[in-house]
């Protein structure tokens, strides 16, 4: 595979990344292999994120590339192509919190890492993410949270996790105010304090 | 005398605003009548207790306790938010009990939660508040959203008065919208045309907008009224208030509320000149928000909240360059007239501690959260006062003696010599009463310098 596009992204090279789809749509490139391309750049990213290269503007604005770049290539893709993410995860801000910085950051490298994310938002009632569980057949679930508020929220929600009988799922917790405390108080399975964290919790439960 | 002012030096500029905080003012400016000699005693005891600890040259009697709650008095009093923000005697008599139960060295009066009112008559959409858009027992929510657009640089920087009073408020205020069609002030210069430029102020919307401006200059003078007596009344019984003032890290204030975080941060890339000129025309205006406020209230601590500077927020070389040199400037300049910026630094401050050592020292105090404090002792405790760090997490799911053996702790490790002053790490709501009172009891027992 080439690697042009996956050297531009990766180093948040803006114009050159879209300038580059676009002479390579017309010299009649392969879209999946640049959407190949796109992913491998995102995941580098990534990693110079865990790695403390890149920090929160980064990737940002690496997103907001990865969006010019798949808007080029959208018109050229025939079906929706298949991927093989690794296991679904469900993550939310909880109840009466609308912090999604964090939280965004946790699905940016969830994502990184080949995981399949469902994002649930922010202020996301408990039956949300009890519906979102038995929808996906999900078995891993982050509730993120930065008030105090959130406290109640967290625990609120793992016990409507419990009451569903679904005993399987593994919760992990995050977020500003939270630390080891407020898992025990919430009763969650495991307190994540950054992005890389959160993707070590995932593998260790369901692999990749 | 404008004279003598010139010539005080920056020292002498923070004794005098000291010196007022010192000898409180009734509303009629006449020397505030205490309730009796002990409460004047302690209302000095408390104010020198906290110069000592930022000032550095003095080792203050104890660590000094001033805790700093969000909405926690209202929780506390077993009043809604709600009523927080629309019946000032419900909320001022709130934080009187918080006051007078916990006796903090100092508080942050009770304008927290807001005039309900006044945002209601000007629409304010930069926030939701109990009744709009959050329920009445939930805190006011600030919206993030894009309200200064990536191309609005120019205007900004070119002519911020302008930028603020025809872009920014319009957009903030639904009821002056009509803002947007104010005149251009600088064409009122000769007789000839002059009248043309007061044509919008005769259009039905632009008067409509002008009674709405009319209706919240007097709801806020009611408002201030409460939120002032609340002061004084405070002061009179021995409890200083402690914010003089509030400003903003110039990167906030375009990040925040302006540009919002995906904005002010994609400009970094996009367009990272005009962001940093727009950086610096915000900076003198900064200063004088917070110099202005300290002369008026006659109080020298001005807060300071910092957000998008913290750990993680910024790489070392994006802090160096876009957030800190236009922050030192806003410190600097305050100090210059005699102020103390109290900078809040949310979240964690671990990687910024050498470069924030650039400062005057004696001359400022920083709020810690998420920062190793004695790791902060020790590059800036020949420096800079610290405050803060008891983790909400303790306040609110702890005991009494999870809270006790953490300040003893905090002590240990950031009160040695002076120069720290003891309070939590993040604004709080509903923590455990009992938890509260640990802190400030244990601190005035075991914070006591022998
Ligand atoms: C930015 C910010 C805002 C922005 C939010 C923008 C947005 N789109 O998210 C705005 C301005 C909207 C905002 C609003 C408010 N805020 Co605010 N905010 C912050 C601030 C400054 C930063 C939070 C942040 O985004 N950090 C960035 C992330 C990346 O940091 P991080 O924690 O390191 O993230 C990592 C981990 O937490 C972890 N993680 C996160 N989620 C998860 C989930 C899982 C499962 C795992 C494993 C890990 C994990 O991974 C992340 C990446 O590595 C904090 C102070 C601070 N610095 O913490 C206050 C803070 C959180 N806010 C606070 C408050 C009070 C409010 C308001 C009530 C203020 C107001 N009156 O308007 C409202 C509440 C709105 C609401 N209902 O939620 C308080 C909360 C205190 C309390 N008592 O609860 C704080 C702590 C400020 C303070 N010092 O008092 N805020």
């Amino acid at each position: 595979m080439p690697r042009e596009l996956v050297n531009l992204l990766s180093n948040l090279k803006e114009p050159e990344s879209i300038d580059y789809v676009e002479k390579s749509l017309g010299r009649g490139v392969d879209p999946l292999q640049l959407l190949e391309q796109a992913r491998e750049g995102m995941k580098i990213v990534g990693e110079k994120y865990a790695d403390e290269k890149y920090f929160i503007p980064d990737l940002i604005f690496s997103g907001e590339i990865l969006k010019g770049v798949v808007d080029k290539l959208k018109p050229h893709l025939k079906k929706k192509e298949e991927t093989s993410p690794l296991g679904k995860v469900v993550l939310g801000t909880v109840a009466g919190d609308i912090h999604d910085i964090g939280k965004n950051l946790v699905v940016f490298m969830l994502d990184a890492s080949g995981f399949e994310v469902l994002d649930l938002g922010v202020d996301v009632p408990v039956e949300k993410f009890v519906n979102a569980i038995k929808e996906t057949g999900s078995r891993v679930i982050g509730l993120s949270g930065f008030l105090t508020l959130a406290f109640q929220s967290m625990k609120q929600t793992v016990d409507a996790i419990k009451e569903a009988g679904l005993h399987d799922v593994k919760i992990m917790i995050g977020g500003g105010q939270i630390d080891e405390r407020v898992r025990s108080f919430s009763g969650a399975d495991a307190y994540g304090k950054d992005a890389m964290e959160a993707v070590k919790l995932v593998k260790g439960w369901i692999g990749g | 005398m404008e004279e003598k002012k010139a010539e005080l030096s920056a020292e002498q500029k923070q004794d005098e605003l000291f010196q007022r905080w010192l000898e409180p003012k009734d509303p009629e400016g006449n020397n505030l009548t205490f309730k009796n000699s002990g409460a004047e005693k302690l209302y000095r005891e408390r104010i020198t207790r906290i110069k000592d600890a930022i000032q550095l040259k003095k080792l203050p009697d104890r660590v000094p306790v001033c805790p700093l709650p969000s909405m926690f008095p209202a929780f506390y009093s077993g009043i809604s938010l709600q009523e927080a923000m629309y019946d000032y005697d419900k909320c001022c008599a709130a934080w009187k009990k918080y006051v007078l139960d916990f006796e903090p060295d100092a508080h942050m009066g009770c304008a927290a939660p807001g005039s309900g009112k006044f945002f209601e008559i000007l629409d304010y959409k930069l926030y939701a508040w109990p009744g709009h858009g959050v329920s009445p027992e939930h805190s006011y929510q600030c919206i993030e959203g894009e309200y200064m657009m990536a191309d609005e640089y120019d205007e900004l920087i070119h002519d911020p008065s302008h930028f603020f009073n025809n872009i920014y408020l319009p957009r903030v205020f639904g009821s002056l919208d009509p803002f947007k069609m104010l005149p251009f002030l600088p064409g009122i210069l000769e007789m000839y045309g002059v009248a043309f430029n007061f044509i919008p102020y005769g259009l039905p919307p632009v008067q409509t907008a002008l009674k709405a401006l009319m209706e919240a200059g007097s709801e806020a003078l009611k408002w201030a009224g409460a939120v002032g007596g609340f002061d004084g009344e405070m002061a009179a019984l021995g409890f200083p208030q402690i914010i003089g003032g509030f400003t903003k890290a110039p990167f906030d204030t375009l990040g925040d509320t302006l540009r919002g975080t995906k904005g002010i941060m994609l400009d970094m890339y996009r367009q990272p000149d005009k962001l940093l000129q727009a950086l610096e025309v915000i900076t003198p205006l900064m200063i004088k928000m917070g110099v202005g406020a300290a002369k008026m209230n006659g109080k020298p601590i001005i807060f300071m909240p910092l957000h998008k500077g913290a750990d993680g927020f910024l790489s070392d070389d994006q802090f160096k360059k876009f957030y800190w040199p236009t922050f030192r400037k806003v410190i600097v300049g305050l100090i210059e007239e005699g102020c103390v910026p109290f900078p809040a630094a949310e979240g964690g401050y671990n990687s910024r501690l050498s470069v924030i050592k650039d400062v005057p020292k004696g001359k400022t105090v920083w709020m810690f959260d998420k920062t190793d404090m004695a790791n902060a002792k020790e590059i800036l405790g020949n420096t800079a006062c610290i405050l803060g760090n008891m983790p909400l997490s303790i306040l609110n799911l702890g005991t009494p003696d999870d809270v006790r053996e953490y300040a003893r702790k905090l002590i240990d490790d950031a009160a040695e010599g002076g120069g720290y002053i003891m309070a939590n790490g993040a604004f709080f709501d509903n923590v455990k009463a009992e938890n509260l009172k640990a802190m400030v009891d244990f601190t005035k027992e075991y914070g006591v310098y022998k």
